[in-house]
């Protein structure tokens, strides 16, 4: 069973890895970094069973703390770059380039 | 055996969720798809003896994050979809390439481990999920605890920070509004009355019915714009609203008083 779940891990990884490359909406790029991170905190859940102590899930759980902090900042800066520029799409952030 | 049902259903459920979240061309739907994601594995870490962490992911994740992400969804981009226009040529074909290839590498490399039967969380659950869990952040790691309550106190300070504007001219009043909108009036004629109310009431049953006007023709003024925009992608706005919000889109470019924000469209 354990390699079944950390298959569907892998998958929703990659899943995620692809929308980041595809997508161009800051938003829904932003959203599948949060698949990415769900992915990792299932296998960290997996390994904490087939070890047998609870490492797997404390890790898992600040990874949590950690994602949710994110996203507050990031969709922070979302909306700033939105405010400035009025655009979400990643595309049109590109003054740096230049 | 319930375990395998369990894991099966909700694998199936997640994965296509998952593509739905990347596939769908509305960011709305994306978010749903992703709140069906995590409301999925919230499952499957109950099923993996989680409880602590199911009970967490749905609070944290469906409730507070998927919240906010609607939030800013609504605030920001609604209406954006994405365009399909490529920046980088076959950037979407190597980048499905680039990620089935990971998926069969981490596929790979985890068929080819060799796992023992899972030992189980029997004896390390023995006081109950969330007591053995409590010992061990306020023991083992309680420094890391520590540092994540200061973690999450400079997040909300950044993000007022961040979404703080400093406003620098004082604040209009109403005597002032209500001036710039006589001034409108003189000068372009633009109506300084409220927008009529659409005709809801009056033929039909929903938002998107225009007002008629006293000579019994649409009144423009009454449909609501991103209503009318989705409407005309579906192909159900009424004929008359359609002709009549095309010829005032002709009307104001041509006059140059386009509203379109920066960078929408003519970036590129």
């Amino acid at each position: 069973m354990t390699t079944h779940y950390l298959v569907l891990s892998a998958l929703l990884f990659s899943i995620g890895g692809v929308g980041v490359l595809v997508r161009r909406n800051a938003i829904v790029v932003f959203m599948c970094v949060e698949l990415m991170l769900n992915a990792c905190n299932l296998a960290f859940v997996t390994f904490a069973r087939q070890n047998g102590n609870l490492d797997g899930q404390i890790i898992a759980f600040f990874v949590m703390i950690v994602a949710a902090a994110e996203v507050v900042i990031g969709l922070a800066i979302i909306v700033t770059i939105f405010r400035t520029r009025r655009s979400a799409s990643v595309d049109d952030a590109s003054l740096l380039k230049y | 055996m319930g375990e395998s049902i369990t894991f099966w259903v909700l694998a199936v459920v997640s994965v296509t969720a998952a593509l739905g979240l990347v596939f769908s061309r509305r960011a709305v739907y994306s978010a749903l798809m992703l709140g069906v994601v995590m409301f999925s594995l919230a499952v499957l870490y109950a099923v993996q003896d989680a409880p602590f962490l199911a009970a967490v992911q749905i609070i944290v994740y469906t409730g507070a994050v998927m919240m906010l992400f609607l939030f800013v969804l609504m605030l920001v981009g609604v209406d954006s979809s994405d365009s399909l226009v490529e920046t980088i040529r076959g950037q979407r074909f190597w980048a499905i390439v680039a990620g089935l290839a990971f998926a069969a590498l981490l596929g790979l490399g985890i068929g080819n481990a060799v796992l023992s039967a899972p030992k189980g969380l029997a004896t390390a659950n023995q006081a109950g999920n969330v007591p053995s869990l409590a010992e061990l952040i306020f023991t083992r790691h309680v420094f890391a605890f520590e540092v994540t309550s200061a973690l999450l106190i400079t997040a909300a300070l950044g993000a007022m920070v961040l979404a703080h504007r400093e406003r620098s001219e004082p604040k209009p009043t109403q005597k002032d509004l209500s001036r710039a909108r006589f001034v409108r009036f003189g000068q372009l004629g633009r109506n300084p009355g409220p927008l009529p109310g659409p005709g809801t009431y009056a033929r039909h049953n929903a938002i998107d019915m225009p007002a008629l006007l006293p000579d019994g023709s649409v009144s423009p003024l009454s449909v609501n714009r991103v209503v009318a925009r989705y409407e005309a992608a579906e192909g159900t706005l009424p004929p008359e609203v359609e002709r009549i919000l095309q010829e005032e889109a002709v009307s104001e470019r041509t006059n140059g008083q386009t509203a379109r924000p920066l960078g929408e469209e003519d970036g590129k």
